[in-house]
């Protein structure tokens, strides 16, 4: 399992989870679940239309999930953000649709570009992959204290001055970036796993957003390494692996939070009606 | 002298390549497409007021889920379909009902873990069968490939999600504008969201299972969005909806066929067509609305709600 030809899947890797741990806390605190299952699944189209026209597969999950931020932050001023979002999404996988129909590409590259190919990472890859997590771990603590307080509290954020419509553009190109470097390990759609589950589980731990932001990185670390040693030891795809573990981390959080609510509210019927904000 | 009728089909010649009446697939997915376009028009209206879009995308996601698994089981992909998406609407609704952050989230954990499963079936799917074509197909559908039976099953289950729908259709509305009125009025809040999210993924399983995941969404959410601009009354919202939906698939499907004889041997995908056409209306819409002089006044206060509110703990 930690034979040399997999010394790159586990630095990778690693690399990954640290970030997938900084951007998810941030994710699941602005509620941007849907931009973040958009992002990484519309850029397929990218990785499809490079190998199209024979460009690096980064260079065109690049390209997309930078439009794909412009594109949300563009709809988004103009309609709900989920409307925004789901236009979004299905625009740039239309456009895969488009670049598939045109290559001779066969299944089991697509299989991997959707769920990952983490046990076969080639040394080239971890430069790359390292240099983008650094531009998105530094961007995200440059911009730590204006991007938490516009996510816990916009109008609070507002009143001190801060563009919260440059903070949403901006936390999109942080997910866009996460996304290039991401969808070549992981896979377009289990990045996502790993976004939301261990800082959905995180924030359920505790109310401390340093706390949180670390537990959510540990946790995404023990995801990501239970999963390749699983997927190494059984022979499955690695995806199914962390879409478990992400789903048992978040009920890990959930009967935390239900079983401190319990205790905290002895009429919990009450504190649910209080806590029921409005929907739509 | 010709016929008036030999007249007409001359002069729509050049729109109408040959055997665009005659084919039977071209029949099929007419009438598929059709039926699928009024019933995501209608549970899609409902789906942008709710501002659920990521449930009823996840939805379509979650399907790739059952359909694979339903090949892996080697039952029907439909059959498979509905059981996924009928069971992940009622976990979304059991863990994560209580704020809309909250929903987000919940959405997004049983899509994650459905993607999970996507990926062990599809890949089962791939090393047992050795169909490397699963893959796209489940994920991207085509709408000229359907059996001919399937017309029967769409409007099947269809008929069913509409007629949910139509039951649930004052109290749905009331509580989907203003939860808290609603529940003030004795309405079973709860219930009636429930029954909503069975009546979308009832629609979501019919259009994911025939015009694949993307389609699903861009017809689920993009004429609603359209509609949504350009009026106000949800009824007619539904009708301009199911407008814009029918009038996508139906030019979607002629441009994709047609498109064999322009570009000589290859072809657009249809999805791609279909899609195109969505979104320009979408454009379109927010040109024409801007024109429309009631709707000049009203701006939506919650255009920005997904990225905005507050999470109340």
């Amino acid at each position: 399992m930690f034979a040399g030809y997999l010394v790159n899947t586990w630095e990778a890797a690693t690399i990954v989870a640290v970030v997938a741990g900084v951007a998810g806390f941030f994710i699941v605190l602005r509620g941007a679940a849907f931009a973040a299952h958009a992002l990484p699944n519309g850029a397929f189209a990218g990785a499809a239309g490079a190998t199209l026209i024979g460009a690096n597969t980064i260079l065109g999950l690049g390209v997309f999930s930078l439009a794909g931020a412009a594109l949300i932050a563009a709809l988004g001023r103009r309609a709900r953000q989920d409307v925004a979002t789901a236009l979004t999404i299905v625009v740039m996988l239309a456009s895969g649709d488009l670049f598939l129909s045109r290559t001779s590409e066969y299944a089991p590259a697509i299989f991997a570009l959707l769920f990952g190919e983490v046990l076969g990472i080639s040394s080239g890859q971890v430069v790359p992959t390292a240099a983008i997590a650094a531009v998105c771990v530094a961007a995200v603590l440059v911009l730590y204290r204006p991007l938490l307080l516009s996510s816990v509290a916009p109008d609070l954020a507002e009143a001190q001055g801060i563009d919260t419509r440059f903070m949403d553009l901006a936390f999109l190109v942080v997910i866009a970036l996460v996304t290039t470097m991401a969808v070549p390990v992981v896979g377009s759609l289990l990045i996502f796993s790993l976004l939301i589950g261990p800082p959905a589980a995180a924030r359920a731990f505790t109310d401390r957003p340093p706390v949180a932001l670390g537990l959510s990185v540990v946790l995404a670390l023990l995801s990501v390494w239970v999963s390749i040693a699983a997927s190494f030891e059984t022979n499955l795809p690695i995806g199914f692996f962390v879409g478990a573990t992400g789903a048992v981390w978040y009920l890990a959080g959930h009967v935390r939070t239900a079983w401190a609510g319990h205790a905290r509210h002895p009429e919990p019927a009450r504190a649910r009606r209080a806590a029921r904000t409005p929907r739509g | 002298m010709p016929s008036p009728s030999a007249a007409v089909t001359a002069s729509l010649a050049p729109v109408f390549e040959p055997g665009f009446f005659s084919s039977g697939p071209v029949h099929v997915a007419l009438a598929v497409g059709g039926i699928v376009a009024i019933v995501s028009a209608a549970v899609g209206v409902f789906t942008v007021i709710r501002g659920q879009s990521f449930a009823g995308h996840s939805l379509a996601d979650i399907g790739t889920a059952g359909g694979s698994a339903a090949v892996w089981a080697g039952v029907s992909t439909i059959f498979g379909l509905v059981a996924f998406n009928v069971v992940a609407a009622g976990v979304m609704e059991l863990i994560g009902i209580r704020r809309p952050r909250g929903r987000d989230l919940a959405t997004g954990i049983v899509l994650g873990a459905s993607l999970g499963l996507a990926a062990l079936f599809l890949y089962e799917d791939t090393i047992s069968s050795s169909t490397t074509g699963a893959t796209v197909t489940v994920l991207f559908g085509s709408i000229f490939t359907l059996a001919p039976g399937t017309t029967t099953i769409v409007a099947v289950l269809g008929a069913v999600s509409i007629a949910l729908l139509a039951l649930l259709y004052r109290p749905l509305l009331l509580s989907s504008l203003s939860y808290d009125l609603a529940a003030a009025r004795g309405i079973p809040v709860r219930l009636v969201g429930g029954g909503f999210l069975l009546a979308l993924a009832l629609a979501v399983s019919l259009s994911a299972v025939t015009i694949g995941a993307i389609l699903s969404t861009a017809l689920l959410i993009g004429p609603a969005a359209v509609a949504e601009r350009l009026t106000r009354r949800p009824a007619r919202a539904i009708a301009v909806a199911a407008a814009v939906g029918i009038g996508s698939v139906w030019i979607g499907t002629l441009i994709a066929y047609d498109s064999t004889v322009w570009l000589g041997g290859e072809s657009l995908p249809v999805s791609f067509c279909i899609v195109g056409l969505v979104f320009v209306a979408y454009l379109a819409s927010g040109l024409i609305a801007r024109a429309l002089p009631e709707r000049r006044l009203e701006r939506r206060p919650g255009a920005r709600d997904a990225l905005a509110l507050p999470e109340v703990d």
